[in-house]
């Protein structure tokens, strides 16, 4: 089995879904209470990723995060390195490419907050920040971990955006999925099995666990 | 120095009226101020531009001397500064936190020692011990109501907006708590405005009332002047009843209520308990004109007086009288003329005793 590419998924992954939180809390919130006349905009912006091929994402990232692109030169410029065919890279791909699965859950599940809790909140002095934090979180839960599980797995098991993005870099960019391509490829039908094997199994836990979680949530 | 809030705004919704809002009421004075209209008249837009959960399009409202929203100099105070506790029609309880959790949500930058005192104070004060720790859907509705009106009242508000505050209950509950918030909030002394549409909550609740109809202020003053006296016949329609008057209960006996009406004495059917002072209300066409020597009959109450005025209103001539009080008649053209009704003339008005509709008063106002 290898390790190495079992240990960078799960750490882009995890990582990921971080950034995605951080990202999506945000723009899910303003995606359900918004009313701009534009909005519809964002929300094709952000739906992107689930109708596009990951090539095609994966083409047009690499040349905006190119050494040639504004973005590229300025990164190199900062950190001295390249963005393509690094892990930062991969990173900044597979949020882009796991927006969706975070922040349709996260607009769903704010949307389902009656807002007469949220105004409620607001008559008894409470913040922005505050109500969102005490009222908004703790009754959108199921939606937000349903975002975050997406989130982590549709992250596990991308392919095509990291092969176009991040190559195939062992401990760099080399994660399971292209791991496991790598070794059919190869004729190694023993290791892709076993490291396939692993992926399913791990990708059932997860959902078996929120699943879980959820049912207790609701009832509760 | 000015003690009023005092409001003159406009709020437009697209596709529905324009909502004018005119009100002044005093903030350092305990009453309750009613805002009286049919749905859709724009009641709730007012209340809600009060708390600063909508922001009007135009004009100003002032708590003071303290700017709540202005739009000529662009002032909006968000409602987290205004002070205002709002109670909701349907409550808005949060779910995912008990009683005292949600009774205790605004409290927190208070010592813990000071949020316990008040929690403890007004579980006592809307009888509310013993439910601490249940959520707010294993309460009855007339439970959470109180709830949430100790929510809204646990910070010490300076005005409190009541949005249909017992619209959502059933009829037995409605009556039980109709009686009791007005005494809670004459104890509390903290300036009131209520949103309804029902006539008798408005009665048993309000000092004051400002009558609306599509977006409009139709009429504002003191209640039983309101009712009593209409300013028009729009107002008259809009609260549904012909006369109100301010009475006391003497005796009941029998179920028969004896109340005085200035020197008039009038028998009503008593629902409930009733003692103390009450609203009459009559319907003018519950009211029977006798011209002459009047024969037995089953109607308990028998008022001599003369016809005051006499309007027409379409196959219909309304009487205004007084029978030591103002009472209004509702009569056919035909009755009128066969009986050849002309002001100034004296006759005889008879009333069931169910007919007399008794609002009860939890308290007066000294």
């Amino acid at each position: 089995m290898d390790w190495t590419a079992i240990d960078l998924t799960l750490r882009l992954a995890a990582l990921t879904t971080v950034v995605l939180v951080l990202i999506g809390l945000p723009l899910g919130y303003w995606l359900a209470r918004s009313t701009w006349r534009w909005k519809f905009l964002v929300e094709a912006v952000v739906a992107l990723p689930l109708v596009l091929p990951p090539t095609v994402l994966g083409f047009y990232l690499l040349m905006a995060i190119g050494p040639r692109s504004p973005v590229g030169q300025l990164y190199e410029a900062v950190t001295g390195q390249l963005l393509p065919f690094s892990f930062q890279g991969l990173l900044l791909a597979s949020v882009l490419y796991s927006l969706p699965f975070a922040v349709r859950p996260f607009a769903a599940a704010f949307a389902g907050v009656d807002w007469r809790l949220v105004e409620a909140s607001w008559c008894l002095g409470k913040s922005r920040l505050q109500t969102f934090l005490r009222i908004v979180v703790p009754l959108a839960r199921a939606g937000l971990l349903t975002g975050i599980v997406l989130s982590f797995a549709h992250t596990v098991g991308e392919f095509g955006v990291v092969l176009m993005v991040g190559g195939n870099i062992p401990g760099v960019t080399r994660t399971v999925s292209v791991s496991i391509y790598d070794e059919v490829q190869a004729l190694n039908y023993a290791a892709a099995g076993e490291t396939a094997l692993f992926l399913l199994g791990l990708s059932f836990a997860v959902l078996c666990v929120t699943y879980a979680l959820q049912r207790r949530v609701v009832v509760l | 120095m000015s003690a009023d809030l005092r409001a003159d705004f406009e709020k437009r919704f697209a596709g529905g009226p324009v909502i004018r809002a005119h009100l002044v009421r005093p903030t350092d004075a305990f009453s309750v101020t009613v805002l009286f209209g049919p749905s859709g008249s724009g009641k709730t837009t007012i209340l809600r531009c009060l708390a600063g959960l909508e922001r009007p399009d135009a004009g100003w409202i002032r708590w003071g001397e303290e700017a709540w929203f202005d739009a000529a100099q662009g002032i909006f105070l968000p409602p987290q500064r205004r002070g205002a506790g709002y109670l909701f029609q349907d409550y808005a309880l949060f779910p995912h936190m008990r009683v005292a959790g949600n009774i205790r949500y605004g409290l927190t930058p208070l010592p813990r020692a000071e949020r316990r005192r008040r929690v403890a104070e007004l579980l006592d004060l809307l009888q509310l011990k013993g439910l601490e720790q249940r959520y707010p859907k294993q309460l009855s509705g007339g439970q959470q109501q109180r709830v949430a009106l100790a929510r809204a009242l646990a910070r010490r508000p300076q005005v409190l907006l009541l949005d249909e505050p017992l619209s959502a209950l059933d009829a037995p509950t409605r009556d039980q708590l109709r009686r009791e918030l007005r005494p809670w909030l004459v104890d509390l002394k903290i300036p009131t405005i209520l949103v309804t549409h029902d006539r008798v909550e408005a009665l048993a609740l309000g000092d004051h009332v400002v009558v609306l109809d599509q977006g409009r202020v139709l009429q504002s003053g003191p209640i039983h002047e309101v009712f009593g006296r209409p300013g028009n016949v729009a107002v008259a329609r809009i609260l549904g009843v012909d006369t109100v008057e301010a009475a006391r209960v003497l005796h009941v006996v029998d179920g028969l209520a004896t109340v005085a009406v200035g020197p008039v004495h009038l028998v009503a059917l008593a629902e409930g308990s009733l003692k103390g002072d009450v609203y009459v209300c009559i319907h003018a066409e519950d009211v029977i004109i006798e011209k002459g020597a009047v024969a037995a009959t089953s109607a308990r109450n028998r008022l001599d007086g003369s016809i005051r005025t006499l309007s027409r209103e379409g196959a219909m001539v309304r009487l205004g009288m007084d029978c030591g009080f103002p009472l209004t008649a509702l009569v056919t053209k035909q009755a009128c003329e066969e009986l050849d009704l002309q002001e100034g003339e004296r006759v005889t008005a008879l009333v069931k005793a169910p007919a007399i509709h008794l609002v009860p008063r939890g308290s007066h106002l000294t």
